[in-house]
């Protein structure tokens, strides 16, 4: 089952939450809507399953348009953020209902949707949980039940929303792993959408990073962390600093070191660098700028050191192993040999 | 039981405040010397003696949640003696009263065939008017929480009417409305309805001051109920009825069901509406409210008084059965 959209676009009023917007999702693939608050990405995901209908553009599954059938109609299995079980049914009512609103001639026997139930269960791995209700399971338990509800009518594609939002760290990390294996052993194209960008890298084959409505980024995960093409998806991503510069023919010199523009123009325009924290070498040799410790922080394997240099209002971050932190031997205050390893620049303007 | 974890802490709790055992230079960093907990220590603090040594607990009310709320005393004191007044004192002196004679002749009044009549159809058209109040009283409250529409707050207010209007009033316009002259009433006498002065007419009115309960009860949890719900039903391949059938409507049941035995207990109670429009006919359209008024206009306290404990009884029964279902609602859904 592949996903393509074409030029959605979705108003709420004269807010455009969806603005121009296309993506293909192939065959079996995992892929992450990811981007803060208010980008669109859960609306993206609503116009997909039926729940909201765009102003303009398509939806098709596997080159068909979905765009005149609604959300009963298209077969997908949607799970949402706050599970939405039915209270007053069992867990297994509950997994069953998708089987129990089939047209008669659809319609399993009795005995076929115990079955299925069970087994769906026995997937999630709940299945001595099956005569409980909703309220006396936790919440990992309940997104769950809510996605063996959602696998119950084998739907053609999963679509989820923030489906671990709302679940502590640690049930969050299992859950993440467990939804990995599951897809892999399914083999259904999922589309998930999350805020939460360590989230996004770990799980998907693909993230599509979006923001105020468009997108900004699609990638592997290496892709867009590595070679994010945007200012916002190198600021959304991960940390980084960000350095005022002056692009000259192209060219910026940051701390000694040359770098290009991509696209490069001639004369002379402002623009920022952007280099991640570990690409910032300390004490090494050839450094041609310095900059002061102002703080060292070494809780876990990465140490972090905020660094002063003159002329710049903001300090920048470093990361550096402890081991080479304890060969330097950095104290708040001291002046450090600083190199940039590699960096990117934008030029000023350019949605920065 | 206590568990091993809590056991463990315990025991540092000791050393804590046994610093005797500690060594006096010693630092009290990584491990506090668990060995130099003497043996009976550890073993007065196995689950079978766990009883704290130190201080004795403090002494609670066994009949309260310890609560961070002052003010239990008096709101609680206050509480029984409204109730008590305003409640309890009236229907025990209504008791007390309709127990006057022997039981024979409570049951001979009691069961009259007049009185008979009047249980009919004081509750059989307080049930009816309570199931007609629970459908449209659902119907009217999701028009006003689903959808938008110009004027919708009359609209919404317009339904606390019937409880602002005086009784009496209510039961004149009803009257005048229904009878084979009035607006309504022609219509009806045309196929051969007679509404007023008749058990319809009866049921007419208790419909009429019946309304506000269902919906005023049903109202708020429909206002609550998660949309996320509905686009779940829907995305599992429920078509809009079934959505509401197994959905809605189980969500809904018990505010509804509060809101019938609402109405169900006022419409038997009413007087004032029903009275201009029932005929007052003895067998047939007169109410047991009145039978009770007429008894009292003849001096029989007594005969009053048996009939309101009939009454009393017969409500009580039946919110009793309203209230047991909804308590079996809620232990389904595992909010007890």
């Amino acid at each position: 089952m592949t996903i393509e959209i074409r030029n959605i676009e979705k108003r709420f009023g004269k807010f455009a939450a969806v603005n121009d917007v296309s993506l293909k999702v192939e065959r079996g693939e995992l892929v992450a809507l990811l981007g803060p608050s208010g980008s669109g990405k859960t609306t993206l995901l609503r116009v997909i399953a039926g729940l909201e209908f765009p102003d303009a553009g398509q939806v098709l599954f596997d080159g068909e348009d979905a765009g005149d059938r609604d959300v009963a109609r298209r077969r997908v299995g949607f799970v949402f953020q706050h599970y939405a079980l039915f209270r007053h049914m069992t867990v297994f009512e509950n997994v069953a209902f998708g089987l129990r609103v089939m047209s008669r001639a659809k319609r399993p026997p009795e005995n076929v949707i115990a079955e299925k139930v069970t087994s769906l269960l026995r997937l999630v791995q709940l299945e001595p949980m099956a005569a409980r209700y909703p309220s006396q399971l936790s919440g990992g338990q309940r997104q769950r039940i809510a996605l063996a509800r959602a696998l119950a009518i084998e739907p053609r594609v999963l679509l989820l929303d923030e489906p671990f939002g709302a679940l502590d760290a640690k049930v969050r990390k299992e859950l993440r792993r467990w939804l990995r294996g599951l897809h892999d052993e399914m083999g259904f194209t999922s589309l998930f959408v999350t805020h939460d960008q360590e989230e996004a890298l770990e799980l998907a084959d693909r993230v599509v990073v979006m923001n105020q409505g468009k997108i900004e980024q699609i990638g592997t995960p290496q892709e867009v962390y590595d070679t994010p093409a945007t200012p916002f998806v190198y600021e959304f991503l991960g940390n980084v600093n960000r350095v005022a510069c002056t692009i000259v023919n192209g060219r910026v010199n940051l701390w000694g070191s040359d770098f290009a523009v991509e696209v490069a123009e001639s004369g002379q325009r402002e623009g920022f660098a952007y280099l991640r924290p570990h690409d910032i070498e300390l004490g090494g040799e050839g450094a041609r700028a310095h900059a002061q410790v102002r703080h060292v922080s070494s809780t876990g394997p990465i140490a972090r050191v905020e660094l002063a240099f003159d002329g710049l209002a903001t300090p920048i971050e470093a990361e550096l192993s402890r081991q080479r932190l304890e060969q330097l031997a950095l104290r708040p205050g001291q002046q450090v040999p600083v190199l940039a390893r590699s960096a990117r620049i934008f030029a000023a303007g350019a949605g920065v | 039981m206590m568990t091993p974890k809590g056991m463990q802490i315990r025991r540092l709790d000791i050393d804590a405040e046994e610093p005797h055992t500690l060594g006096p230079g010693r630092a009290r960093t990584s491990r506090p010397a668990l060995t130099v907990v003497p043996s009976q220590v550890v073993s007065e603090m196995s689950p079978e003696s766990d009883k704290p040594t130190g201080h004795a607990k403090p002494r609670r009310s066994t009949w309260r949640t310890p609560s961070a709320l002052p003010g239990f005393g008096p709101t609680m004191g206050f509480t029984l003696l409204y109730l008590g007044i305003l409640v309890l004192l009236p229907l025990a002196a209504l008791i007390i009263k309709a127990s006057g004679g022997t039981w024979a002749q409570f049951w001979a009044t009691a069961t009259a065939p007049r009185a008979l009549a009047a249980y009919q159809l004081s509750f059989g058209a307080a049930l009816i008017a309570a199931v007609v109040n629970l459908v449209f009283g659902v119907l009217v409250a999701w028009v006003l929480v689903r959808y938008e529409f110009p004027f919708k707050r009359l609209v919404d207010g317009l339904v606390d009417l019937p409880f602002a209007l005086p009784t009496a009033v209510a039961g004149i316009a009803l009257a005048t409305l229904y009878s084979p002259k009035g607006w309504i009433g022609q219509f009806l006498d045309q196929f051969g309805i007679k509404a007023a002065y008749t058990e319809t007419g009866v049921t007419l009115a208790l419909i009429f001051i019946g309304l506000p309960f269902v919906v005023r009860t049903v109202q708020p949890v429909l206002q609550d109920i998660d949309p996320e719900l509905e686009e779940a039903a829907a995305s599992l391949g429920a078509k809009p009825w079934q959505t509401f059938v197994r959905v809605i409507g189980p969500a809904i049941m018990p505010a509804a069901l509060t809101g019938f035995a609402l109405a169900f207990a006022r419409a038997v109670g009413e007087y004032g509406s029903v009275i201009f429009i029932a005929g007052n006919i003895p067998m047939k359209s007169e109410i047991a409210p009145l039978l009770i008024i007429i008894k009292l206009e003849q001096y029989d306290y007594r005969g009053a008084a048996v009939i309101g404990v009939v009454m009393l009884a017969a409500s009580f029964l039946l919110l009793l059965g309203i209230n047991l279902i909804q308590r079996w609602a809620r232990t389904r859904q595992g909010e007890i």
